[in-house]
């Protein structure tokens, strides 16, 4: 692998973007997204996991047997997730009420497994930590901007500070309800797809 | 719990909190596998099954092994709950497999490679996490398994069925395939909306 630290960690943010391109790990992520600070936190932890256990599952990639990868996989990453999730309850515990399960959940955010499958088995420990941060970027790319438009749009706020002042509170902005409920985190990727596709055409998927 | 309450929590599990719309699980293999009809109802029954077992089962590790003040331990060991239930859905997928291989090959063969996909699968796993945080007890948690299990079935297959019909619909290039889908699954999340009013 002849890639630079910034090409293994810059392209999976726009050019292989995990969500738009590969199709992974859209799971646990969309219901975080209704507030910016939920995003925030969920891209930080999904980040952190995937470098860490890309990291570690490739510095004992060599003496894993190949018929039960799977299982020392999941064991890793469930070890690592349960750390974030202590570490989250302890220095902030709101924040990990609002994530509730969705915590737990980034052990099968197929990313983390499809990173630690697909890079981290074959390369070494330092270019699998790059990549692993990388996807977790891409990721968390697609969630603020999702959990930007949302918290916006929905409820006037950015990080629970208001920028369009409500109508109920003697402003002048009706918030859309529509954005905070599921549907629209569904439409918001659609666009954001179509937008990344019309900008790099190559990626447009034949018919 | 009477069955009226448990008919309540059947319809909840399966519309109005569908797992695969309103809480976004199993996103990956709903999008990557329904492409055409047949195979999506594969693995919608896959789910269902698995579901049903997995869910119970990690009710009643948790409630007498991991919680606290739970019967058989006499330690909190709530926090190895997430690597408990992984290893007990991984286990429960292996078994099955070989359960169905043995004494009901048809069925087998027609899961197929949906089976050992499902162990990743995180509308599983989002189950049993649910099931530990609303504290359902041992009846609720099989309704509630089979409830969201059938809701995701039904969601995927329904939105089989409208991409089996997109392919004769005229899309803007950059939409084609993902971007399309989304947009679908954001409609379809919209009509789901709808079951809310079914609350007793």
């Amino acid at each position: 692998m002849g890639k630079s630290n910034k090409d293994l960690i810059m392209d999976p943010v726009f050019d292989n973007n995990p969500i738009a391109l590969q199709v992974l790990g859209i799971c646990s992520a969309l219901a975080v997204t209704t507030q910016l600070s939920t995003s925030f936190v969920m891209a930080i932890a999904v980040t952190i996991v995937t470098g860490c256990s890309s990291a570690a599952i490739a510095a004992i990639r060599d003496r894993i047997p190949s018929s039960i990868r799977i299982i020392v996989q999941m064991t890793i990453i469930a070890s690592l997730v349960i750390l974030v999730d202590l570490v989250l309850k302890a220095f902030a515990f709101k924040l990990s009420q609002e994530l509730s399960v969705f915590v737990g959940l980034i052990i099968t955010n197929c990313i983390v497994m499809g990173r630690a499958e697909g890079f981290a088995m074959k390369n070494n420990v330092k270019d699998s930590f790059m990549d692993g941060i990388g996807n977790g970027l891409g990721y968390g790319l697609i969630l603020l901007i999702v959990g930007f438009f949302r918290e916006l749009f929905g409820s006037g706020k950015l990080f629970g500070q208001i920028v369009l002042p409500l109508k109920a509170d003697g402003g002048w902005y009706e918030p859309n309800g529509l954005m905070l409920l599921s549907p629209s985190a569904f439409f918001i990727i659609g666009f954001f797809i179509w937008a990344l596709r019309t900008w790099k055409p190559d990626q447009i998927e034949s018919a | 719990m009477d069955i009226q309450a448990l008919g309540n929590l059947f319809l909840k599990s399966a519309f109005v909190d569908n797992l695969a719309l309103a809480y976004f699980l199993g996103m990956c293999t709903f999008l990557a596998v329904s492409k055409n009809v047949k195979t999506a109802l594969g693995l919608g029954v896959a789910v269902i099954v698995v579901q049903t077992i997995t869910v119970p089962i990690n009710n009643l590790i948790y409630n007498y092994v991991l919680k606290e003040g739970a019967p058989l331990v006499n330690a909190n060991l709530e926090f190895l709950s997430l690597i408990c239930f992984i290893g007990v859905i991984a286990a429960m997928v292996q078994i099955l497999e070989m359960t169905l291989d043995k004494f009901f090959p048809p069925l087998y063969n027609a899961l197929g490679i949906f089976l050992p996909l499902i162990t990743v699968n995180c509308a599983i796993l989002g189950g049993t996490l649910f099931m530990q945080q609303r504290d359902y007890n041992l009846t609720e948690s099989v309704v509630f398994g089979v409830g969201s299990g059938f809701g995701w079935a039904a969601a995927i297959a329904g939105l089989a069925g409208i991409r089996e019909k997109l392919r004769y619909s005229d899309i803007p290039p950059p939409l084609r395939g993902l971007g399309i889908t989304f947009i679908i699954v954001g409609l379809m999340a919209l009509g789901f909306q709808a079951f809310l009013g079914i609350q007793a």
